[in-house]
């Protein structure tokens, strides 16, 4: 065998096309991701607050708060919770005060507009955080630094809501009458300061939609929303002050809150949200997964590389001096993909880590927000890549063994690999994007996914905008499913095959 | 058994509606140039293919020194073939592709150059092999043949686009190689082509061996007891048909007899008062017994069958 992977090694390197071919694919996914197409208005004051367990989030509410020093309890009654949405079907005409503010907006609450109770270290944004709320459409929620979310009732407001503190445990607890209790859960917030942030709080996230009536690049229709919750029955009803927390520069009036008291207790009234950060249409600027668009023009290459590697030995009647020199045939095959997808792997992973260190930066440098990743995620997405184009590479010459014509493999690789991936980041619509992106080897672009999808975040998670169906390793094992199926199919069909 | 370096028996094969093999079987043995003639296809290149492990037979054995190829390891050190001189990447240069056979085999670069020195291409090895005239293509070919310095040797029609001077330059590689005690197998659609480097000649047609036999033993029979007379005269064929000779006319003036001794074709022309000017004993080419063979080979498959 080492033999075999000596000569295919050979074969490969003294084809100047084909080693071209191979550093051209990595020199395709550079020029492509760094081609500046995006540019925006970050400067170095753009940047996330971080939670506590080291993700970007997005801390942005108004809060009516006073100081806790040691346990406690704190309940109020949710007695409305009203909001108003952007109107775009408005906006272009403008009438009334909507022409007068330049803003277009309508009654209506955002699914996951929050209002409700809130235990916070402190008033700096990220800090550790406890929640219970309800919310726009999803019910009553426990929800704890950022990431943790746990499900209440479905009920909406007017609804009690309570936030016990003993230590680091805060236990939460909703009541349709103040009199019955429910806990919907009972949560550790590990080192929380003894003196605390509590009180009540209204957010609204940015509300975006996949932009319907337009086909081709899905785009999405958006805009800040914001949620006014009013409580009454504080179990306390003296020393409180209204803040918001990182509001905006240049907020438009739906995204500028504020505390008005009222008669039996305070409505608050807020835009923001209390959440991970997502990048894309609800989110602000783009990930890393951006700097590899140009990711199916290097596979292009690799898959025509890889199919010319074994179809152009059937083409010349060099498969027989091949089988002679090596009569065992499954090894051929094996000696092939082997040394194709570990040339392709580095080549791969060059490119991979150029454009991802060097796109951020330029894509920063045109003042758009790339979101910051743990150094795991880059380096998986970075060899994700790269394992990418390997494994395709195999699944090329695995097919080009089988069908043996250059013209037919490489059609079939690129209509089967590159086009799937195509389609799904332009005309397919989100559903059938989705279903493409789970069953066919460019379920494997999973890898390139870098930013969680989180249910309790309304986003367009659909693969133009990073998000993909499958998780990475899933992703990736479609796609050695595929490759590892035409590999078996290929030695079969090598050696019963006359050659 | 024998100490044959290749064992073919009893190989059959059909591809779809033909029959490319049927019941081919032969030997080759070491220090002999072995011809392996017959009309295309007649099977030659199949069994070749066979031979070598790249196709696989219906029926029957191809062994090499006992054992079939694919269970050779490092083949070429034990069997050098050469199918088709074009089977070459172009874009390639000759030393590189010499040089990937080299790494199959466990060789060294060093064998590489030595055998591209032996083949006469060591200038051309840094050269693109797309660039190569057939008759380069067929000294690289042979260069690949002797990378692994095999005691067996296989060459589907090594003749074929080469000119005269390579024909002569074949011809001694073959004897040497057989001179080297090495086992050659060496196919030919042009019997004269083997005339003089084989030594056994295998003739094969529709599949299966006409003849298996020596170069002078097939001649021997070829040339029967025929006699050559040049005579102008018109009554020549009647006297000697009478005389109880079969005569055929071969040429002007050119007739050939057979079932007459050379002094009683003399002394019946004598008798009769028939002028001639040459009586000589009629030597066959190899090429017409071969033409005799592959014309009977109908004949022969029918007396085959009844037996």
């Amino acid at each position: 065998m080492k033999d075999l992977l000596h000569a295919e090694w050979t074969k490969l390197r003294t084809v100047r096309g084909w080693v071209v071919g191979l550093m051209a694919a990595a020199a395709a996914m550079v020029a492509l991701g760094l081609v500046p197409g995006y540019q925006g208005t970050c400067d170095a004051t753009c940047k996330l607050p971080v939670g506590p367990g080291g993700e970007e989030v997005t801390d942005t509410f108004t809060f009516f708060h006073q100081t806790l020093a040691g346990d406690g309890t704190i309940t109020a009654r949710l007695a409305s919770l009203t909001g108003r949405l952007p109107d775009p079907s408005r906006e272009a005409g403008g009438t009334g005060t909507e022409q007068a503010t330049g803003e277009a907006t309508k009654e209506g609450l955002a699914p996951w507009a929050k209002a409700g109770l809130i235990i916070k270290a402190s008033t700096q944004r990220g800090s550790a955080y406890a929640a219970v709320m309800a919310t726009g459409s999803h019910g009553v929620h426990l929800q704890y630094d950022y990431t943790h979310d746990i499900r209440g009732s479905a009920t909406n407001s007017p609804v009690w809501l309570r936030l016990d503190r003993e230590g680091d445990t805060i236990t939460g607890s909703e009541s349709a009458d103040g009199v019955t209790w429910k806990t919907i859960g009972a949560i550790h917030l590990k080192g929380l300061p003894a003196t605390v942030q509590w009180g009540m709080f209204a957010t609204s996230p940015q509300y975006a939609a996949p932009a319907t009536g337009s086909f081709g690049l899905a785009g999405a229709d958006g805009g800040p929303t914001q949620a006014t919750g009013t409580f009454d029955h504080l179990s306390k009803t003296d020393g409180w002050t209204g803040e918001q927390i990182g509001g905006v520069d240049h907020a438009s009036p739906i995204q500028q809150g504020g505390t008005i008291p009222t008669q039996e207790g305070v409505a608050v009234t807020g835009s923001g949200d209390i959440a991970p950060a997502v990048a894309g249409a609800a989110g602000l600027g783009t990930t890393i997964t951006q700097t590899l668009v140009g990711t199916f023009a290097g596979l292009i290459l690799v898959v025509v590389v890889a199919a010319l590697f074994i179809t152009a030995e059937y083409r010349r009647g060099l498969i027989r001096t091949t089988l002679t020199a090596s009569p065992l045939r499954g090894r051929v095959v094996a000696a092939k993909a082997v040394v194709l997808g570990a040339v392709t792997f580095f080549s791969g992973l060059t490119g991979a880590a150029i454009v991802v260190i060097v796109g951020q930066r330029v894509l920063r440098a045109n003042g758009v927000y790339v979101h910051a990743v743990s150094a795991f995620t880059e380096a998986r997405v970075i060899a994700g890549t790269a394992a990418l184009l390997a494994v395709s590479a195999v699944l090329a010459v695995a097919v080009g063994a089988m069908l043996r014509r250059s013209a037919t493999v490489i059609t079939a690789a690129i209509v089967g690999i590159v086009l799937p991936y195509l389609l799904a980041m332009s005309i397919l619509p989100a559903g059938a994007a989705r279903w493409v992106l789970r069953v066919t080897p460019a379920a494997a672009f999973a890898l390139q996914q870098s930013t969680a999808q989180y249910p309790q975040v309304d986003n367009v998670y659909t693969p133009v905008n990073g998000y993909f169906p499958l998780a990475p390793w899933a992703g990736f094992a479609v796609l050695c499913g595929w490759a590892a199926v035409a590999l078996l199919g290929a030695t079969l069909l090598i050696r019963r095959r006359d050659a | 058994m024998s100490e044959a370096a290749i064992e073919v028996s009893g190989l059959r094969k059909r591809f779809g509606a033909t029959t490319a093999l049927d019941g081919m079987r032969f030997i080759v043995e070491p220090g002999v140039v072995t011809g392996f003639v017959g009309p295309n296809g007649a099977g030659k290149s199949t069994t070749m293919r066979v031979i070598l492990g790249l196709d696989t037979p219906d029926e029957g054995t191809a062994l090499i020194g006992g054992r079939p190829y694919r269970s050779l390891r490092r083949p070429l050190t034990r069997v050098g073939s050469l199918l088709d001189a074009g089977a070459l990447q172009p874009s390639r240069t000759a030393r590189n592709h010499l040089l990937w056979l080299a790494h199959s085999q466990g060789l060294r670069a060093r064998r590489v150059d030595e055998v591209l020195e032996q083949a006469g291409l060591a200038k051309a090895a840094r050269r693109r092999a797309g660039g190569f005239s057939l008759g380069m293509r067929q000294r690289l070919g042979i260069a690949a043949v002797m990378l692994g310095d095999p005691g067996v040797v296989i060459l589907d029609e090594p003749f074929n686009g080469m000119d005269p001077e390579g024909i002569v330059w074949m011809r001694q590689f073959l004897r040497s190689l057989a001179a080297e005690g090495r086992a050659v197998l060496v196919s030919s659609h042009l019997m004269n082509e083997l005339q003089d480097s084989a030594d056994h000649l295998v003739v094969v047609g529709r599949g299966r061996v006409i003849a298996d036999t020596t170069v002078a033993a097939l001649l021997a029979r070829a040339s029967g007891d025929r006699t050559r007379l040049r005579t102008s005269a018109p009554q020549a064929q009647h006297v000697l048909a009478n005389a109880g000779a079969t005569v055929t006319r071969t040429g002007p003036d050119v007739l050939t007899i057979e079932g007459l001794h050379p002094e009683r074709v003399v002394a019946t022309l004598t008798a009769h008062g028939v002028a001639f000017s040459e009586v000589s004993a009629h030597r066959a080419t190899l090429e017409e017994a071969y033409m005799e063979l592959t014309r009977d080979a109908v004949e022969y498959r029918a007396e085959e069958g009844a037996r």
